[in-house]
């Protein structure tokens, strides 16, 4: 366990109790080395995003083009902007632990040469708000943010910013669009934010469970940290389990951990009731069958069972579940969620959720899942951004794993209703 | 220099052009509602998918930069797939009123369903609905659930005109576009809005019920309310004349011209035609000026007993008291060719040396920086090509006001110029003073009683010229409409003088 080791340390989230326990040596010895040897370091890791993309950490800060080429400031954002249903750890994080994501935050902006730094966090989250709120101020007056840092000759300010209140907000081009005060609407790339970003300037833009990998991998090593995981993938993810287990919350595991382990360790299916499937990285992701249980959760082999690790949401669905209207509550949230600028998320999100509605109120037809496959196809990778393909794609997972139980809501063919009719005379 | 392959055609275009437009060059048209060439490319609407060799998924075309070697495809039927699916998304919450949506007949929905569409409707569930007539503006009506959320009237209004009156409110399938706060849509340029508008969620308060589209025919125009010379297209409806309230012309629209005024029109220029059929002088009259304040009595004459009429008085008078004692009052509102027969008239023939055709007071406003300029008048700098306003420079009112007062002035021929506008009640005691007043223009004003001779000439869209803006720019318009009543342009009128006038010295034709 990295990030979670001192969890249970009950002042973690006091500046004192978390540099008792090793915390700010990172900083300290990335700040001894050279910008480019950290990112060396991070290369060696592994690290990969963990808000959901497992984009290679190093490759995205190599995005960011040297200051000769494009002059001006750079930024860091950490993203807290953590609303994808079943998903909460960012929160348990940084309430637990702000040091050791503003400690990453830091670390990032040396390496790409920030002198500005922000963390977005979720308009609802308050109380990890007032964590770092309070984390921000202890760490200024120990002059670990500001002027000169350690004495190292390393300025950087960190700002918290908090979003309005909508989940696009968490995507990155939409979160630098909310911070720049207007409207979340997510911007198209290319240009990429590392090029692109906040306020038009190249933007590192991190959740902050990645943020939090970086002051263990400045402090121990690169390699180090890519022996805890698979060979494309290092260190450690940490999930938030929930659905139906019978101890839900948040656990680490290095990366490449067999679900089934998970799952136990979280208690295994509530009441001992039989498992029908899994949803590995929040609700956006495909759900996994139940003899998906020795699948290695690592972003490389979710993905070779057609679904995505994410932001490592578990939602355990027992045999009782009904996948179509957990479906429906997905397709609700995603319409509720779309941001409205581009028309297929928009009109495709709010049209499967009424197809939806009206199946399990029992007014089914009998071309719908055809229908519903159908609308899926226009609006997957037709959008702006991420939502809109997940609406399709997560349609189209469940109609392809659960056929049964749309066809057991979609009503009845007319011309076997007339043969029924006709045999009853 | 890009070398890309469109549809199986080699193409050279410039690297980084927008596939979209390098497909319209290629007269190839790419389905869309957002892209606007003026206004930018969010690619929201997703219309406009065409297919990239070696790329994943579809492209955007109006984000789609050629690069050498590009291959693309609009036609394919993935493509043809994409761009239908497109279309029945922005479908399905769409009300479907077009029997009484005022865009019918130039809707781009309407449009795009015969060309892309032709699919059998899939949806079984209810609309939603939203406003449906908000006005939002002197000149605009708002129907929010008609809109696509396209924005380009939000683009519009916040990068061109700067105002921002407009905004999309809320979020997802519940957003609706909206005034903001305190805010009505009334800056000059609101009118535009109606035309980049794709289908009916803006559509004019004034042409609104008037006549469906496909009653319209249009002919190219230059808008004569300033010196800017904007291209518009003269939409006139005169087969049904019960569906105008008579009226001929319907509405005038932008015509792109990028040298001019690009897509735009001011809302000044816009509705300038609503006044074109009223007070309108159709017959040749010799008037017996009125007592005040009542009309005065004519009778009518031709055209030729008008002319030589004119031509003898005006010829009687200047061999009696001399030509010095004419002024004669224009305004660049002129075409070139009225300026030139205007010259040979009054210039070369008669000799006259008052001139008045200075813009102030009367036909100057407000100006910015977009395009609205401050003279009122389309042709000043063609009468400044003859030497109006150089080697003929004009009067000012007071002058010759003055002069009149003075007795140094016998007559006046005034061609299309609100003289009782710009004096007031003390226009009919100044002309009351003159042995000889003509007025001619296509409108009474206050002007047509206080003349012993009335000449009805024609309104810009009656006849065909050219204009020369401000900058220099020669611009032709075509005629729109037949002449109302014995109207002439006024070169004709001006023709028509000096050939009497010749004949009746003996001079050669």
């Amino acid at each position: 366990m990295i990030i979670t080791r001192h969890f249970d340390e009950p002042k973690l989230h006091e500046l004192e109790t978390y540099r008792k326990l090793g915390g700010y040596e990172g900083l300290s010895k990335a700040l001894a080395m050279k910008p480019a040897e950290i990112t060396e370091e991070v290369r060696k890791s592994n690290l990969r995003g963990l808000g959901g993309a497992g984009f290679p950490a190093a490759a995205k800060w190599g995005t960011v083009p040297p200051a000769d080429k494009v002059p001006g400031p750079r930024y860091v954002v950490g993203n807290c902007d953590e609303s994808e249903p079943g998903c909460f750890r960012d929160r348990v994080h940084v309430e637990r632990a702000p040091h050791q994501v503003l400690e990453g935050l830091l670390i990032a902006a040396y390496a790409i040469g920030a002198k500005d730094a922000f963390i977005f966090i979720r308009g609802e989250y308050g109380r990890p708000h007032r964590a770092l709120q309070t984390a921000v101020k202890e760490a200024r007056a120990a002059r670990l943010i500001g002027d000169d840092i350690l004495g190292r000759g390393f300025s950087c300010d960190v700002m918290l910013m908090r979003g309005g209140g909508t989940y696009i907000s968490g995507l990155d081009t939409a979160l630098l669009e909310s911070m720049e005060g207007k409207k979340s609407w997510p911007r198209q790339p290319p240009p990429f934010p590392t090029n692109y970003g906040l306020m038009g300037f190249p933007t590192l833009v991190h959740n902050v469970a990645t943020l939090a990998m970086l002051p263990h991998i400045a402090a121990r090593g690169g390699e180090w940290f890519a022996k805890i995981g698979t060979p494309k993938s290092g260190g450690t993810m940490i999930y938030s389990v929930s659905g139906h287990v019978e101890k839900p919350g948040v656990y680490e595991f290095p990366m490449g951990t067999p679900l089934r382990a998970i799952i136990e360790a979280a208690g295994g299916v509530a009441g001992g009731r039989g498992l029908k499937a899994v949803i590995p990285g929040g609700t956006s992701t495909p759900p996994l069958s139940a003899d998906d249980l020795d699948l290695p959760m690592d972003f490389d082999s979710v993905r070779g069972k057609g679904s995505f690790l994410g932001a490592g949401g578990i939602i355990v669905l027992d045999e009782t579940a009904d996948m179509v209207e957990v479906v429906r509550l997905i397709i609700e949230f995603l319409s509720h969620e779309s941001c409205g600028q581009c028309t297929p998320c928009r009109e495709g999100s709010v049209w499967t959720e009424r197809i939806l509605e009206r199946m399990l109120e029992g007014a089914g037809r009998p071309g719908d899942p055809a229908n519903l496959e159908r609308v899926a196809g226009n609006v997957t990778g037709r959008t702006i951004c991420a939502l809109g393909d997940t609406v399709g794609i997560v349609l189209k997972a469940y109609l392809k794993k659960f056929p049964e139980e749309f066809a057991a809501l979609a009503g009845r063919n007319e011309s076997v209703m007339r043969q029924e009719a006709t045999a009853n005379g | 220099m890009a070398r890309i392959t469109l549809n199986g055609r080699p193409i050279e275009t410039a690297d980084g052009a927008l596939m979209i437009d390098v497909a319209k060059e290629a007269g190839i048209h790419i389905p869309h509602y957002c892209y606007h060439p003026a206004l930018g490319n969010p690619g929201n609407c997703r219309m406009c998918l065409v297919e990239v060799q070696g790329a994943p998924k579809l492209q955007p075309a109006c984000r789609l930069k050629a690069v050498d070697g590009m291959v693309v495809r609009t036609d394919s039927p993935a493509v043809q797939a994409a761009q239908a699916g497109a279309l029945e998304l922005h479908l399905v919450n769409h009300p479907l009123d077009c029997p009484v949506c005022d865009q019918s007949g130039e809707c781009g929905l309407q449009d795009y369903y015969m060309t892309i569409g032709r699919y059998k409707s899939g949806v079984a569930e209810d609309k939603r609905h939203m406003a449906k007539r908000k006005p939002i503006g002197p000149h605009v009506m708002l129907d929010q659930e008609r809109c696509l959320w396209c924005t380009r009237c939000t683009r519009f209004l916040a990068n061109v005109v700067k105002t921002a009156e407009l905004g999309i409110f809320g979020r997802g399938h519940g957003q609706v576009v909206d005034l903001a706060p305190g805010k009505v849509l009334d800056n000059p340029y609101s009118g535009n809005v109606v035309d980049i508008c794709p289908v009916g969620a803006l559509t004019d308060r004034d042409f609104r019920y008037k006549v469906r589209a496909w009653y319209l025919e249009s002919v190219d125009s230059v808008c004569p309310g300033c010196s800017r010379g904007c291209g518009v297209q003269v939409h006139t409806s005169t087969k049904r004349p019960w569906h105008n309230e008579g009226r001929r012309v319907a509405r005038l629209k932008p015509r792109y011209n990028p040298e001019v005024n690009g897509h735009w029109i001011c809302d000044e220029g816009r509705y300038s035609y609503k006044t074109l059929d009223q007070d309108r002088l159709g017959k040749v009259l010799r008037l017996r000026p009125a007592p005040a304040g009542l009309s005065a009595v004519g009778t009518e004459l031709s055209w030729d007993a008008a002319w030589k009429e004119i031509a003898g008085r005006a010829g009687e008078l200047m061999a009696d008291k001399g030509a010095g004692g004419l002024a004669v009052i224009a305004s660049g509102a002129l075409s070139n060719e009225d300026w030139r027969s205007f010259k040979k008239l009054f210039v070369d023939s008669w000799k006259v040396v008052q001139f008045l055709f200075a813009p102030e007071p009367d036909q100057v406003g407000p100006e910015d920086s977009l395009l609205r300029r401050k003279e009122k008048v389309p042709n000043l700098k063609g009468g400044e090509a003859l030497g109006f306003g150089t080697e003929f420079r004009s009067m000012s009112w007071d002058a010759l006001a003055r002069s009149i007062e003075a007795g140094r002035i016998w007559g006046l021929y005034v061609v299309d110029r609100d003289v009782a506008g710009v004096w007031g009640p003390a226009a009919a005691g100044l002309l009351g003073r003159l042995d000889f007043v003509v007025f001619q223009g296509p409108f009474k004003g206050g002007t047509g009683d206080l003349a012993h001779y009335r000449l009805p000439s024609t309104a810009y869209v009656e006849e065909e010229g050219s204009f020369t803006n401000f900058e220099g720019r020669l611009q032709r318009y075509a005629k729109a409409l037949a002449p109302l009543g014995a109207a002439l342009p006024d070169w004709e009128i001006f023709e028509g003088i000096l050939a009497r006038h010749r004949a009746g010295k003996g001079e050669a034709l």
